[in-house]
């Protein structure tokens, strides 16, 4: 019972913020408003205990990509008027479109039931369970090989992000290491040969 | 008492919301990109529920990787987003033609 009045409230949430950040006018509010829907999902795989991804969702999402998004979102200069044009001429098409999709799922969910056993609760768990160990223990042996490619995304995207926003401005000053190692004596001090001269 | 379809409904209703958005903020890269966020959102929970209620691990395990490539797509996205303004001063979809498509 009180599993149930969880799920719908934090349901309920979880839509509402879901709705804030596609109708509100401000960006800010809007990454805000993820951030919330991020809580809420992870306090929903709190309640079916997926412990450690719900956790994971905190952390990297909220904890990183979320402030990604809020430092890019106040660093730009966006004129927000501007992008909002066509809001509400577009408004009647998106609606319709999600309502076709919420409709199509409400029909294979409820009425046909989906052809397999739904009715039950999730699967009982032994006593001493602890979902991050039972991840680690397929993570690291039958997963092991997508795990490293996983690592291998991770570096192409840091090596991407910075090749992309890195430039270099007509002015700047920079070492040339090469440069400066391949420097020999002569090239630095030049020696005069030339008759003593007397005061005059 | 809760069950899978539960979940999938609220996961599906969510992903609505997203397409909507996508439909609603259509100059907008940075509400797009969030409301692809969103879309994944949705795609997780669908993953983490079936994992759960069938009692198999393996989506907890998909969904632990869909988590790191969003990760990586929202860094790549954000950083080709600052170069765009950088150099239209603007993040107008409409605006960006130079391709011609």
């Amino acid at each position: 019972m009180l599993v149930t009045i969880l799920f719908y409230s934090f349901s309920a949430v979880l839509i509402g913020a879901a709705l804030g950040v596609i109708l509100s006018r401000n960006p800010v509010h809007s990454v805000l408003f993820l951030v919330l829907c991020f809580f809420n999902a992870a306090v929903l795989w709190l309640l079916i205990e997926a412990e450690f991804l719900a956790l994971v969702l905190v952390l990297v999402y909220v904890g990183a990509v979320m402030v990604l998004f809020l430092f890019v979102v106040m660093m730009l200069d966006i004129n927000i008027e501007k992008l909002r044009e066509g809001f509400a001429r577009n408004a009647p098409l998106g609606v319709l479109i999600a309502l076709i999709v919420i409709v199509e799922l409400y029909y294979v969910l409820w009425v046909r039931r989906l052809g397999i056993e739904v009715t039950g609760g999730t699967a009982p768990l032994p006593e001493n369970y602890s979902n991050t160990a039972q991840i680690g223990a397929v993570l690291y042996t039958e997963y092991v090989y997508p795990f490293q490619l996983a690592a291998i995304v991770l570096l192409i995207a840091i090596i991407a992000a910075i090749a992309l926003t890195m430039r270099k401005r007509p002015g700047q000053k920079v070492q040339d290491v090469a440069h400066q190692v391949s420097v020999r004596a002569k090239d630095r001090v030049r020696i005069v040969k030339m008759a003593t001269e007397r005061e005059p | 008492m809760i069950t899978l379809t539960h979940y999938l409904m609220l996961a599906g209703i969510l992903f609505a919301i997203a397409v909507a958005g996508i439909f609603l903020n259509r100059k907008n890269v940075i509400l797009l990109l969030m409301c692809i966020e969103l879309m994944l959102l949705a795609v997780n929970f669908n993953f983490v529920a079936f994992s759960r209620f069938r009692g198999l691990l393996d989506g907890q395990i998909f969904v632990f990787f869909i988590l790191t490539v969003a990760a990586a797509e929202a860094a790549i996205g954000l950083a080709i987003l600052v170069v765009l303004f950088r150099q239209r001063q603007s993040i107008n979809v409409e605006e960006l033609d130079a391709m011609k498509g």
